[in-house]
């Protein structure tokens, strides 16, 4: 016999001991489906037959069916659960995950109970035992359904025990094989003529009765339409609505959800005593002129909808007044009562109508829910979901959505078919716009990237970054991206120096990237500009404000006045753009004279005056020859330091002397440039006039090609000697995935403000050759990777907090400890 | 070091370092050269010259940029004290087996450390009978110092193994508790005396608060150095202002009936530990953003060794008042104690939605500096926050115009209480706004 079960259910077996419980569940079940109490009396007591420790072995049970109910997965509880206290608590946690409970019995005869006992050992608690357990059975086989349990299978024999299949049944709710595309529509409330006109705007042909009713409307191509509910009351012609929603149904061009207004027709037209409000009235007496043929078909068809849809493979999920994720594809009364009336508290508002708690402002599911019920003035986006319920029948607009494509189409109500109890159009619902919450940051995370799957943020890297991001960082809502660390090209086997260009043409030549471009490397701050037509920021790489106060305020305008033309070019309101901005000390002047300044001052107070001394000594005839020579190379090389970090500061007054070098566009209103060639940014950048902007020498080196390659390094030495910080080799094209987007090459000279002025020394440069780059460079990657996929977020025009996600990842990385001279 | 004692060439023999031969030595931190670059009848010079390994300087994981690149190598602070107390032991011990008499003779010198943190120098170094001189070099805390004196060999050494660090301000090593042995020695027969002698060995001891009671008792005095705290500053400082903001906000909270707290922004948890104590406090929450504080309130709290009813009681968890946390919901009361302050003003609408909206207790307390205020603080420049990670400091109008209005768009009534003595034109040094919601929780 076939025992047919929901796909998503908890399976409770009922049977006394020896009936055979364990046998069937092997046989129909996976191992790891099946929770035995034995099992977990083992757990807790290392014995199976522990009886004193049934109760904390079910505690356990009961928790890992719930993670597993959670999960979502099949479970199956292999006890004896012949009393209903046992299964009253099973109930519950299917409940509580919001998945059916399922009963199968094993009515198995008491003598054969008995004798399989007899043949095991340890089951020499007698005979009583199991004629208990199967009084209790008998007396509990005719309550299960009440119980709760939604299917009841009993196997009233060994044969039946032995013949039985488990067979897997699809939830109502679960159309994920219907993958669309769908026209998605707002509550129609009985406004016919609206519909008919909308659906046709939509491409749809109507097909109507001799009596010129609309019993059809044939989609375009492969679409189907999806109603969220609420098809019925208040609007002049709710049996015309419904006459052409049930014939697109029954003819599989549409689906619709139940709404609450159906859920109370139903109960109306059944004769239920309900209270005749909110345009019911309006379709009781419209219905009241139907036959008792289509009344009768259409309580049936309102009857049959089911409260919500999880459609096209779980990316899309429809219910009448919306659903937060952890009911998708779930059934129990809870989920039911969430889709038809919301997230409501019990209270009422100044007009009567239920409190709504803002589900939506929480939801962070990666499936797209939409839903009516809830006036809105204009559909928009919160969070994924989307409002479709824009007060046709108060005279507003009937609405719809095409799915995947996301875009609005609507028809102006005709008239004003019912007032409204509140204002009508409704306030914009007041909600803090794009509230973040503490759980889109914290704790472990995978983010999904673009180019390189999967990124994982540890919990104690998001914890670090909390502190950063919440204390110093700028509003989310202005920090869209957070650029990504860089690593050094690998190290050099040169004698006199750590980092050297060849190296950097090498790893490109390996990865088979012909071309890259060498671009001068400005010695200033990491600056991100946020450039919208009113306001905006520019920001660190940590995320806080450059400038506080009016200083920003005039370095925004003035990056704003110089970006006119691109606002223009690319239609935006607003740019994104990665930049240096000089000198170094702008930003870094605490650092540099705490810091840079203290050590030059230091060694170069103290080593002229130890040369002095060891030439003395040495004049003497003492012999401190290699301390001397060594004490004078340490001495210029003290010289050469303090002129190495001088070089990159220069006095600036207000904005006077403050310079922008900006290599990268990021992004504008709709779109990502992170797949165009450095040279178009650095070209289109360029337009960026004025002197508060430095343009970045840059030279493109095929790799493959040895004069180019030396030509390269010739530039490299050139920029350095000339006292350049050095340069960063990009691929050309701006590839991703796993090419390193960038590596730095710094100059000789720069590199003393790193790793000491000593650094040059032979004896110091080997130690440091043994340097390793290998976590750096998976920083860089990973960090490069979060960044271009919060800017492909942002442009998709995805929620806040999936944008915040990568951001904050991105800072998060880089709280790792490594290497800060890298 | 030089001296023009005559013949100046016994320096050798007080130093037991030959004046015709340069010799080297391993310390812990580095190597250090002894050699004279003059050595005649007249004058004698030695020169101390410590060789650091600047890479071998730091090591492990977590080190910022700034260890690397250093002045630690040619600043004369611990490291070169360390070589010194090592090279010149005997010397410094005032041991001279063939030169007793000389040893404990005053004798004419002069040293010159070429780069030494000079700002404290001459406090220092003149109560000890030194001519100090210094050239700054630019504008770095670094300068060319030259003391100049008659005293005693073995005190002149002492004298710079403990000032120099302390000049410093910084030890490149652990400080353990023998360093207070290692200072009373030092120090033996003139720190005592010394007018500084707390800050000497506040310094010395880098901070170390145990340690630098410790060291104080034991040189028979018992004068505690308070740490520099602005509420000290208060014209009438009767209880600290501290004491009554806890007071105050335990008041408001007990008025307000709350059992259940939180204490948003708890920091240290100096409020917690106000909070523990109170019975009627059944379940006590604090957050904060900083995991560091969260670990230094734990153990201020002495939690590990909290009985389980009353560790029952507390809760302390990471969270940030700028993202909404839904673990709040559910408290009779929360306080934030000197918390808003610290948050730039474009995420207080975010802090206000955490508070207001999703926690929303029936009460919420909060405090802040009066700016009208600090002017009444002397020590306090004018114009200076009180901290400097303080974002803005309102006057009574600015904050009472904020929480009015959140308590307009949240549903609160909001009444503000001062706290502290107050000034008839300025009013209290704190303000506190004490906000209640019809909801029933």
């Amino acid at each position: 016999m076939e025992l047919k079960i929901p796909d998503l259910c908890l399976v409770v077996l009922v049977g006394a001991s020896g009936s055979g419980k364990s046998t069937f569940a092997r046989k129909h079940f996976l191992p790891t489906q099946v929770l035995s109490s034995d099992y977990f009396r083992g757990l807790v007591a290392d014995d199976e037959n522990d009886q004193s420790a049934s109760a904390a072995a079910f505690d356990v049970l009961h928790y890992v069916a719930s993670k597993r109910l959670e999960a979502g997965r099949v479970t199956v509880v292999d006890a004896t659960n012949v009393q209903p206290q046992d299964r009253a608590r099973l109930v519950e946690v299917a409940r509580k995950a919001n998945v059916l409970p399922v009963a199968i019995v094993l009515d198995t005869p008491t003598e054969v109970c008995l004798a399989r006992n007899a043949q095991r050992p340890d089951r020499d608690f007698g005979a009583h035992v199991v004629k208990r357990h199967r009084a209790a059975l008998r007396r509990s086989l005719k309550h299960l359904g009440k119980e709760g349990f939604k299917r009841v299978h009993v196997l009233r024999s060994e044969s039946d025990v032995d013949n039985s299949t488990i067979v897997y049944e699809r939830l109502l709710n679960d159309f994920r094989h219907e993958t669309g595309p769908f026209d998605v529509f707002g509550d129609v409330h009985g406004c016919r003529a609206e519909l008919e006109e909308l659906l046709t705007e939509l491409g749809y042909t109507l097909v109507r009765d001799d009596e010129g009713r609309a019993i059809d409307a044939v989609p375009p191509g492969e679409r189907k339409a999806v109603f969220v509910g609420d098809l019925v009351d208040r609007g002049p012609d709710t049996p015309g609505v419904l006459r052409l929603v049930m014939g697109m149904v029954a003819s599989g061009h549409a689906f619709s959800v139940r709404g609450n207004h159906e859920e109370k027709l139903v109960r109306a037209m059944r004769g239920h005593k309900v209270t005749v409000r909110h345009g019911l009235e309006k379709s009781l007496e419209q219905l009241a002129h139907e036959s008792e043929e289509f009344r009768l078909a259409a309580t049936r068809f309102c009857d049959s909808l089911v409260a919500h849809y999880v459609l096209d493979g779980g990316n899309l999920v429809v219910a009448h007044a919306g659903l937060p994720e952890r009911y998708h594809g779930r059934a129990s009364a809870k989920v039911r009562s969430f889709a038809l009336y919301g997230d409501t508290t019990g209270e009422t508002d100044a007009y009567g109508m239920p409190v709504r708690l803002p589900w939506a402002n929480d939801y962070r599911g990666s499936a797209m829910v939409l839903y009516g019920h809830i006036l809105v003035p204009e559909a928009e986006w919160i969070n994924n979901t989307m409002c479709l319920e824009t007060g046709v029948v108060f005279g507003g607009k009937l609405t719809a959505l095409r799915y995947p494509e996301k875009e609005l189409v609507s028809v102006k109500a005709h008239q004003v078919w019912y007032e409204s109890d509140a204002p009508f159009p409704p306030k914009a619902v007041e909600r803090a716009p794009d509230v973040l919450a503490l759980t889109d940051v914290t704790g472990l995370r995978r983010i999904d990237t673009s180019l390189i799957g999967a990124v994982t943020i540890r919990a104690e890297q998001s914890a670090s970054a909390l502190e950063v991001m919440s204390r110093f960082a700028i509003d989310p809502h202005d920090l869209m991206y957070l650029p990504p660390t860089m690593a050094p090209v690998a190290t050099s086997q040169r004698d006199d120096v750590l980092e050297h260009p060849e190296e950097a043409f090498a790893e490109y030549r390996s990865a088979r990237v012909g071309q890259v471009i060498c671009e001068e490397k400005h010695m200033g701050s990491r600056a991100v500009l946020l450039v919208r037509r009113e306001g905006g920021a520019i920001y660190t790489r940590t995320g806080r404000a450059f400038f506080d106060g009016a200083l920003g305020t005039e370095l925004l305008d003035g990056v704003r006045a110089a970006a006119k033309p691109l606002f223009d070019e690319f239609a935006t309101d607003w740019l994104l753009v990665d930049a240096e901005l000089m000198p170094w000390n702008a930003k870094a002047s605490g650092l540099i004279r705490e810091q840079y300044a203290a050590v030059g001052a230091a060694a170069n107070g103290a080593l002229p005056v130890a040369v002095d001394a060891l030439a003395a000594a040495a004049a003497r005839g003492v012999d401190v020859a290699d301390l001397l020579a060594r004490t004078s190379q340490r001495a210029s090389n003290a010289a050469a330091y303090s002129a190495a970090y001088e070089r990159y500061c220069w006095p600036t007054d207000g904005l006077e002397g403050v310079r922008i070098a900006p290599f990268q566009l990021l992004a504008a209103e709709g779109r990502t440039f992170h797949d165009r060639s450095h040279l178009w940014h650095l070209e289109t950048l360029g337009k960026l006039e004025g002197p508060l902007f430095q343009r970045t020498r840059h030279l493109v080196v095929d790799v493959n090609e040895p004069e180019q390659v030396a030509a390269g390094v010739k530039w490299w030495e050139a920029l350095t000697a000339a006292g350049g910080e050095g340069m960063v080799v990009k691929p050309l094209a701006n590839l991703g995935g796993r090419v390193q987007p960038g590596v730095k090459v710094r100059g000789r000279e720069y590199l003393r403000i790193i790793y000491g002025p000593d650094y040059t020394s032979s004896e110091n440069l080997s130690r440091l050759r043994k340097r390793s780059l290998g976590r750096k460079r998976g920083l860089a990657l990973r960090e490069y990777a979060l960044g271009i996929e919060a800017l492909e977020r942002l442009v998709r025009g995805e929620p806040l907090w999936r944008v915040h996600e990568c951001v904050f990842g991105v800072l998060a990385l880089e709280s790792e400890p490594v290497d800060p001279r890298l | 070091m030089t001296t023009t004692h005559q013949p100046a060439t016994d320096l050798g023999h007080l130093l037991h370092k030959h004046p015709d031969r340069a010799q080297s030595f391993t310390t812990s931190s580095g190597v250090a050269h002894v050699f004279y670059p003059k050595a005649t009848n007249e004058e004698c010079t030695v020169a101390l010259l410590l060789e650091v390994d600047p890479i071998a300087l730091v090591r492990g994981p977590g080190s910022t940029l700034t260890q690397y690149v250093n002045d630690r190598p040619y600043a004369a602070g611990s490291l070169l004290t360390v070589a010194l107390g090592s090279v010149f032991r005997t010397a410094m011990n005032g041991r001279s087996e063939s030169y007793p008499e000389l040893a404990a003779t005053p004798i004419p010198l002069v040293i010159r450390i070429p780069a030494l943190p000079h700002r404290l120098a001459a406090r220092l170094f003149t109560p000890l009978g030194w001519t100090v001189e210094t050239t700054g070099h630019g504008d770095s805390r670094f300068g060319d110092v030259t003391l100049t004196g008659t005293v005693k060999l073995s005190d002149a050494l002492k004298h710079l193994y403990v000032l120099l660090p302390v000049l410093d301000g910084g030890k490149h090593y652990w400080v353990a508790a023998d360093e207070v042995d290692k200072l009373l020695k030092a120090g033996d027969g003139w720190l005592a005396a010394h007018p500084d002698k707390e800050l000497i060995t506040t310094r010395y001891l880098a901070r170390k608060r145990p340690l630098i009671t410790s060291a104080l008792e034991r040189l028979a005095d018992v004068d505690e150095v308070e740490p520099e705290e602005l509420d000290n500053a208060l014209a009438e400082p009767k209880i600290s202002l501290a004491a009554q903001r806890k007071e105050a906000v335990i008041r408001a909270l007990k008025e307000a009936g709350a059992r259940r707290v939180l204490d948003l922004g708890c920091g240290g948890g100096a409020l917690l530990r106000a909070l523990v104590n109170e019975p009627e406090f059944t379940e006590i929450h604090g957050v904060d953003v900083s995991a560091k504080a969260l670990q230094e309130a734990a153990r201020k709290l002495h939690l590990d060794r909290m009985g389980d009813r009353q560790r029952e009681r507390i809760t302390l968890r990471q969270s940030a008042l700028t993202y909404a946390d839904p673990e709040l919901a559910g408290y009779d009361a929360a306080v934030l104690m000197e918390v808003v302050e610290h948050v730039d003003p474009s995420r207080l609408p975010a802090l206000e939605h955490s508070v207001f909206t999703v926690a929303r207790p029936a009460t919420v307390l909060v405090t802040t500096p009066n700016v009208e205020y600090n002017v009444l603080f002397e020590t306090l420049p004018e114009g200076q926050m009180r901290h400097s990670d303080h974002r803005f400091e309102w006057t009574r109008q600015e904050f009472q115009e904020w929480a009015t209005g959140i308590a307009e768009r949240r549903g609160y009534a909001v009444r503000f209480v001062p706290i502290g003595p107050e000034d008839a034109e300025r009013g209290a040094p704190t303000q506190m706004a004490v906000f209640s919601s019809g909801d029933v929780n």
